[in-house]
């Protein structure tokens, strides 16, 4: 898996957009800022929601309604964050592709998606599916934790992606 | 300015900074740290803007809104703060010749004058429009300025990265 993620990475690194992207000392910071402005967007829609699930924002709303304002957002917005995700990556393609932290991230983006698409269908299909009983409210905080974790996991294997970079 | 100077120096030769500046772990993850405040910060504001802007949780009165989201505005800040203060401290002189994190700093201030100006001028008729769909002009204008100085601090905190030869 090595040498040929070595060599895809070399090949990206010749494409035209690659030059592009490394043609001006700006571009992959401002790409960088745009990246983490729709992360914090959301990071926060999904931990707002994690929060509720404690009772701790917005109790006297109902967990459905909740979630219906600020669980849609992050799909449209995740399609920004792989555009500019896949244009870092096509500008410096060795320090992510060749970057075990980066897979990590990968790895918790994944868990992370599943984990709040399952929890929006789930409020949606049934909108007192996590306060029905004592069980399920439990189950409730269970999940708002988990999710948690790997929100901040995803952000903190962001972080270190820049520290971990082998070549 | 000399006791300024003297001060500067006096925490950059602390055991803290130089622990936090020679250790291999401890500045990423700080600055991990750092980047989930931020996002949890902005992207908490960022409701409250939108709200102002008349463009999510408009059914929401927006004293309501503020009173759920401040508590997790003031709490990702104090962690931005604190985390952000210990990575200064490292290389307080660096921080300090540094344009982007002088910028940085005064856009944090212009944000905090906004939000100040919004509670003492704007919102002092809140409860006439508070439940309106689309709030007053002056409302809207906090909003939109909120968001444009959020994203000049996020931008100038990345560009330090940047312009700091040493990070």
């Amino acid at each position: 898996m090595e040498p040929s993620l070595s060599e895809f990475s070399k090949w990206l690194a010749a494409t035209t957009l690659s030059h592009m992207i490394k043609s001006a000392g700006w571009i992959i910071p401002t790409l960088q800022t745009i990246h983490i402005l729709c992360v914090a967007a959301v990071f926060s829609a999904a931990v707002l929601v994690d929060f509720r699930m404690f009772r701790l924002f917005e109790r006297e709303v109902p967990l459905g309604e909740v979630t219906r304002r600020f669980l849609p957002a992050i799909w449209p917005v995740l399609l920004i964050l792989l555009l500019t995700g896949s244009l870092l990556i096509v500008g410096e393609p060795r320090r992510a592709l060749l970057n075990s932290t980066f897979f990590l991230k990968m790895a918790l983006l994944l868990a992370a998606v599943l984990l709040t698409a399952g929890l929006q269908r789930s409020v949606a299909a049934s909108p007192g599916f996590w306060e029905r009983d004592r069980g399920r409210r439990m189950a409730a905080k269970a999940v708002a934790t988990l999710s948690i974790a790997i929100w901040c996991g995803i952000l903190f294997a962001g972080r270190w992606i820049a520290y971990t970079q082998g070549g | 300015m000399a006791w300024f100077r003297d001060a500067i120096l006096y925490v950059e030769d602390s055991a803290i900074a130089d622990a936090i500046r020679e250790n291999d772990l401890l500045f990423p993850t700080i600055e991990s740290v750092h980047v989930v405040a931020i996002c949890l910060l902005v992207g908490s504001i960022l409701v409250l803007d939108l709200r102002l802007l008349g463009l999510a949780s408009i059914e929401r009165p927006v004293s309501r809104l503020v009173s759920a989201i401040l508590p997790v505005t003031w709490g990702a800040f104090a962690l931005a703060a604190g985390s952000g203060f210990l990575l200064f401290l490292s290389n307080a002189t660096k921080y300090l010749a540094n344009g982007c994190f002088i910028a940085k700093m005064f856009l944090i201030c212009a944000a905090g004058v906004n939000m100040l100006v919004f509670h003492w001028v704007s919102a002092r008729d809140l409860p006439q429009w508070e439940k309106d769909t689309s709030p007053t002009l002056r409302a809207r204008l906090a909003g939109a300025l909120s968001i444009l100085l959020w994203i000049a601090v996020v931008a100038c905190g990345r560009w330090i990265g940047y312009t700091m030869p040493v990070l």
